[in-house]
């Protein structure tokens, strides 16, 4: 099979609010990093695959308003209603068709501009859940419970894991909520819906990635050491979440185990070095490493207390601090991508791991993570 | 010094309005559970599993339902959460008075779980496992609201 390697990445700052900046601006700053990034200019991309969400912009065919700042005038130009990653599955897919040599992908939102509560609970069924009223935050709230009543998993162990990903985000320039907090403060936070508390929860934030997807034949044409695409699956799950066993993630565990096949990885818990997981809260980094075959079932948090997680743990979870520290949606697969991509590089700066071959990278989209996207990414072809 | 001013452009009051099919499926639904206060789910011919609330395909197995089952009232709490921040309530555009329960219901009956209300009068029993019963709205239009809650019964 034909290979595809990332060979450039872009990213804006992460913020609460990019109240100077409209969707069309943070692309046109992402877009230009990203090939300035690669050692291109726009005349080298073959065509372009943006990602956004039409509920989030507030808007239809959210991902034509963007185009132009994403230099997709007279290219093919294509979107993805999603998480980053699966952009970036769409983008590599149009590399290795033959057609296209390079693929710009680049994901976008704004969470600052609308009530976030309002656009989530539109992703539930009109008809039989709507207007009950409920939230990505009350949905997850339920599979918080869930998996911690099937894992005994505890508070601690979860504000163990806002700690360490808001701590990770001090060294990450990028970031959005950077914070020195404890344990403590994690418990001592707002509780929102019960059992997560405010600190469990990620923010939901502004900005913009890109990241540059070249066909083996282009990939070793410009500026950069080319990343390897080496695994990647995407799976989805039934559309309603009772329909689901919401204490677990069964199209995460099979798009993980399709990547590492593909990968030719056979023990996950040793090959991967690095990863960034899909923690929009607390629970759900124990609950996808658990699921991704990363930690044995029930184990998550009893891992992360002996410091397997940290920066310089055994497998470093959320180096860059994670969606915790900041959660552009939609956008995130895209960062979580270009922190990984820049770990294996080894110019990633504060965070950088001491050993990063091999990395993991993890983009959800759906209620409590109905469809998940797995890629491996590797320094070795 | 100058100072920034920043000029918005605001959606203000305007909306979509939108009118959602229910189908046959839910047609039947929201029909007894208006006229009869019944719980209707429906059967996969193939993999046998009981769908609440009721649909036309099986994901898994795609194949079409047919075989309507009665389920409930009663059922269990699956999972739950309780809410102590004021959310908005996209049927009013109000906030909601806190703290109010959401739970997973698994109706007596059926393999999937339906999304409702928790009385949380009583807090300390609502668990995982805890049996429930629906309290059913005076005035019943044919809505998901045609149920007010569950309330724990043991
Ligand atoms: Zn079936």
């Amino acid at each position: 099979m034909d290979r595809a390697a990332i060979i450039g990445v872009g990213t804006t700052k992460i913020e609460k609010s990019k109240i100077g900046e409209t969707f069309a601006d943070m692309a046109w700053e992402a877009v230009n990093n990203a090939l300035n990034n690669a050692g291109m200019t726009i005349d080298d991309i073959d065509n372009v695959v943006t990602t956004s969400s039409d509920f989030w912009d507030g808007r239809t065919i959210s991902c034509m308003a963007v185009g132009d700042a994403s230099g997709a005038a007279h290219k093919n130009v294509s979107c993805v209603e999603g998480d980053g990653t699966y952009g970036a599955f769409y983008g590599m897919t149009r590399c290795l068709s033959g057609s296209y040599k390079t693929t710009l992908v680049t994901g976008h939102s704004k969470g600052s501009q609308s009530v976030s509560s309002l656009i989530t609970n539109s992703a539930f069924d009109p008809i039989y859940e709507r207007a009950l009223g409920m939230d990505m935050v009350t949905a997850c709230a339920m599979q918080a419970r869930s998996y911690m009543h099937r894992t005994k998993t505890t508070p601690e162990q979860m504000a163990m894991v806002s700690v360490k990903n808001h701590g990770n985000a001090l060294k990450n320039p990028l970031a959005h909520l950077p914070m020195k907090i404890t344990v403590k403060d994690v418990l001592e936070s707002e509780m929102i819906a019960d059992p997560l508390h405010k600190l469990d929860c990620s923010p939901v934030s502004d900005g913009c990635a890109a990241v540059i997807i070249a066909h083996e034949s282009a990939a070793t044409k410009f500026k950069q050491k080319p990343v390897w695409i080496k695994g990647v699956s995407f799976c989805a799950d039934s559309f309603f979440f009772g329909d689901r066993d919401i204490s677990r993630a069964k199209s995460l565990t099979k798009a993980a185990k399709k990547a590492y096949a593909m990968a030719g990885i056979h023990d996950p818990k040793k090959e991967i070095d690095v990863a960034e997981l899909y923690d929009a809260f607390t629970y759900q980094e124990l609950m996808w490493l658990e699921e991704m075959g990363l930690a044995d079932d029930s184990m998550a948090g009893k891992l992360l207390e002996k410091g397997d997680f940290n920066i310089d743990g055994r497998l470093p979870i959320n180096a860059s601090g994670g969606l915790l520290s900041g959660h552009p949606v939609i956008a995130a697969g895209l960062y979580s991508m270009a922190a990984v991509v820049r770990q294996i590089r080894g110019d990633v700066g504060g965070f950088q791991v001491k050993k990063a071959k091999t990395g993991l990278v993890q983009g959800l989209n759906g209620l409590g993570g109905q469809s998940h996207c797995v890629f491996i990414l590797d320094k070795d072809k | 010094m100058t100072q920034n001013e920043n000029i918005i452009i605001e959606s203000g009051d305007a909306i979509q309005p939108f009118a959602y099919s229910v189908g046959m499926h839910g047609s039947k639904f929201f029909t007894e559970l208006r006229d009869n206060r019944r719980f209707m789910a429906i059967k996969c011919p193939k993999c046998k599993k009981v769908y609440m609330p009721p649909r036309g395909v099986c994901g898994d197995c795609f194949v079409e339902m047919k075989d309507w089952v009665e389920v409930g009232p009663k059922g269990i709490i699956s999972t739950f959460t309780i809410l102590r921040f004021a959310f908005i309530d996209p049927e009013t555009g109000a906030q909601k008075p806190v703290p109010y329960g959401y739970g997973f219901i698994k109706f007596d009956g059926a393999d999937t779980l339906f999304q409702h209300y928790i009385n949380v009068k009583d807090e300390t029993r609502i668990r995982i496992g805890a049996r429930v019963e629906p309290v059913f709205s005076k005035d019943r239009k044919g809505s998901i609201r045609d149920i007010e809650y569950f309330k724990v019964i043991d």
